[in-house]
């Protein structure tokens, strides 16, 4: 079958042979006909990481087995096609939740291991290849190979963070993390500007498992630039849940269905406005289940059409903590003079990057990320001039967001791109894996 | 309440499970439909022992009810066009779990390329071997034990497309017409016995059968039949469509008189 296919953010659209296998033999068919292929999990990628118009895209939302489960050592073994929503469903009433949560719940494993995902503990934690044990890749030669840290330890290291260009993530091991109780119990702060959330940040960062802030593009004025809430938890212990109150049931909901001119420059300041003074300046110990404090945008389905069909960029990049500050300034002001503005934003602090992994996103420093509305070719722009802030200052942008940025650009910010090349060029010579990110980005060589 | 309790009864999925019903034996497990319906049945408190012809895969499904639903599964080769081998599978299952044997599922079935099948006979024969022969075999073997038994249930999954021959697909039709008419004369002589035949017809359903042939949005989910049967097991039903809509429209198309339907492109 052909169809259009596109990432969350509904930009660019390519059409591909679709293939969805329901038995693990039949995910090498896709590989033995002509032209290269990429699997695709649920497509919450942002950009064309997930599809592959010049071959076939492999859905794998069928092979979603748990195969086993070690609750002594919280060792869960499955198909690439299970979803981060899945384990929270089997596994917060077993006691265990999954070692890195995104921000969506409707992530497959596989892609969370070939796009290294971080969650709200990355400062903590690191990303998710941290806590991945082994797993299975089919080859481009069609060889279902084991990968870990003792045996093929290249394929290992290209894989987490390699974009799914090194085979087919077919079935991983990941550590599952114990908890005493199924809620976090968050903390919010509201930070007048940037400066005071970075401080916020560093003062306290380390006392919270999982934090992040949400940070107004838009408003705030001249004086309240990067206002921010911040909202960090840790998982709730047994004996706070007898004390503490639960949660009141906040939140703006959106109807799915809105039309594109909605969202306007005027809308989204009113927005980001509402969104900042609904908060506290300051609540302590909110007892909040893991799908509401994690997935807030969940429950609006398809939140992403509410950018018309244009769609639209997620931008997401990386500052190292050195001169990280006085670049955030510089891009939040770039976000504030253009176009519509960024509707939603968020700032978090990383924690060490992946050492093991060439391609791997986060390094140690601030990540924002900002939804910019696919407006005009000004957008492009904005974005081109984001990118030279972040190279200027070491930084990078994260693959599994973008849509558009440049094979010199990615270059500049990936010192160990040319190691990975290396090892995808020695497995797959004839380049028989891949996507439209890809051939976008020159990652065939 | 400690932490600990608080989870368990902060749901009830994985870990807590009606006492076991009996056992359902589920033959052709590997495909999509098969394992809505194995994860159904394993819902509704019932163990599990799984068929299928690759032990690898129906190992997988096997693994992912008991974390699931934390049933009791078991699995077991078994080929359904190989019909010499069914009266030794099924004296292997029921020593297994001889009156704990609540039911039968036979799920399996080939669609095969029906392009192929109109002029090359041998894989039309294929066709009628899995779909009419292989069930039929497999039921009988099956039948004179629930007769003796006296309780049970025996369900068969045909298909609408066995309720009148059309052009693009008859013979895939005929074989699963012939089945239907196997279920229903089987129901005929075990009622009295107190058995359950269940007849199962089910329209589209977004499985590899129908991937790329018909839009998906207009295929059910696979757990709809899992949900439907358990349901009708419980009423007692004797042939259900699945979705029930299809009930209604099969109704319309048999209702078509031949000189107009022959002429029609369904």
């Amino acid at each position: 079958m052909r169809t259009p296919l596109s990432g969350w953010g509904r930009y660019p659209v390519g059409i591909s042979e679709v293939h969805r296998p329901e038995r693990l033999g039949e995910l090498k068919v896709p590989l033995q006909s002509s032209g290269s292929a990429i699997a695709r999990g649920l497509g919450r990628s942002y950009g064309d990481a997930s599809f592959n118009s010049s071959g076939c895209t492999v859905l794998t939302e069928r092979l979603n087995r748990f195969l086993d489960f070690d609750p002594s050592t919280g060792a869960l073994e499955c198909e690439a096609g299970v979803t981060i929503g899945e384990i929270l469903e089997y596994f917060i009433p077993r006691g265990f939740v999954p070692p890195v949560i995104p921000g969506t719940k409707f992530v497959t494993l596989g892609g969370a291991l070939a796009c290294d995902i971080h969650g709200k503990n990355h400062h903590k934690d690191g990303s998710f290849g941290r806590h991945v044990i082994d797993f299975s890749l089919l080859t481009a030669d069609g060889e279902l190979v084991h990968c870990s840290r003792d045996e093929n330890v290249e394929l290992f290291r290209a894989t987490v963070g390699g974009m799914g260009l090194t085979g087919i993530i077919t079935q991983l091991r990941l550590r599952l993390i114990p908890i005493e109780d199924p809620r976090v119990v968050v903390d919010y702060d509201r930070a007048k500007d940037l400066d005071r959330a970075l401080e916020l940040f560093h003062e306290s960062d380390e006392r919270y498992k999982y934090s992040v802030a949400w940070i107004d593009c838009v408003g705030g004025g001249r004086r309240g630039l990067g206002r921010s809430v911040l909202m960090r938890g840790n998982p709730a212990t047994g004996s706070e849940a007898a004390v503490l109150r639960p949660e009141k049931r906040r939140g703006i909901s959106v109807p799915s269905t809105a039309p594109s001119f909605l969202l306007n420059r005027g809308s989204i300041r009113a927005f980001n406005g509402l969104y900042y003074r609904k908060h506290p300046r300051q609540a302590r110990g909110v007892l909040s289940g893991y799908e509401s404090f994690f997935f807030p945008l969940d429950g609006i389905r398809n939140w992403n059409r509410l950018y018309g069909r244009s769609g639209f960029f997620q931008y997401q990049a990386v500052l190292p903590y050195d001169d990280g500050r006085d670049g955030l300034v510089k891009m939040l002001e770039l976000l504030r003079k253009s176009g519509p503005g960024a509707f939603l934003a968020v700032l978090k602090r990383f924690g060490s990057g992946n050492p093991e992994a060439p391609l791997s996103f986060p390094m140690p420093g601030y990540t924002l990320a900002a939804d910019v509305p696919r407006r005009g070719s000004a957008v492009l722009d904005l974005l081109s001039r984001l990118d030279e802030i972040v190279i200027d200052l070491g930084g990078r942008v994260y693959l599994a967001k973008d849509a558009r940025t440049s094979p010199g650009a990615v270059r500049a910010m990936y010192p160990h791109l040319e190691s990975w090349l290396e090892i995808k060029s020695r497995f797959d010579p004839a380049n028989r894996l891949g996507s439209d990110l890809a051939r976008r980005l020159e990652l065939l060589p | 309440m400690t932490g600990q309790a608080k989870l368990r009864s902060s749901s009830d999925r994985g870990t807590q499970r009606a006492p076991s019903s009996g056992t359902v034996l589920i033959l052709g497990a590997t495909s999509q439909i098969a394992r809505a319906i194995a994860l159904s049945f394993a819902n509704a408190g019932y163990d599990l022992v799984l068929a299928g012809r690759t032990p690898d895969e129906l190992e997988r499904v096997a693994a992912d009810i008991r974390i699931r639903r934390a049933a009791d599964v078991r699995t077991e080769t078994f080929d359904a066009s190989d019909t010499e081998s069914h009266q030794e599978f099924v004296a292997r299952v029921l020593a297994d779990c001889g009156h704990a044997l609540a039911g039968v599922i036979v799920v399996f079935g080939l669609l095969g390329d029906s392009e192929r099948a109109r002029s090359d006979f041998s894989h039309a024969e294929e066709i009628i071997r899995i779909n009419y022969v292989g069930a039929s075999s497999v039921l009988t073997h099956l039948a004179s034990h629930f007769e003796q038994a006296g309780h049970g249930f025996i369900v068969g999954v045909s298909s609408v497309a066995g309720d009148r021959g059309r052009a693009s697909n008859y013979i895939y039709g005929s074989a699963k017409g012939g089945l239907s008419l196997f279920l229903q004369g089987l129901r005929n002589r075990l009622h009295s016995r107190g058995v359950q035949v269940l007849t199962v017809k089910p329209g589209f359903i977004d499985t590899r059968m129908t991937f790329g042939e018909v839009p998906t949005r207009l295929a059910a989910d696979p757990e709809v039949v899992g949900k439907a049967i358990v349901k009708a097991v419980k009423k007692r039903k004797d042939v259900i469509y699945v979705p029930w809509f299809w009930r209604y429209i099969m109704w319309v198309i048999r209702l078509l008189p031949e000189f107009v339907f022959k002429r029609t492109n369904l």
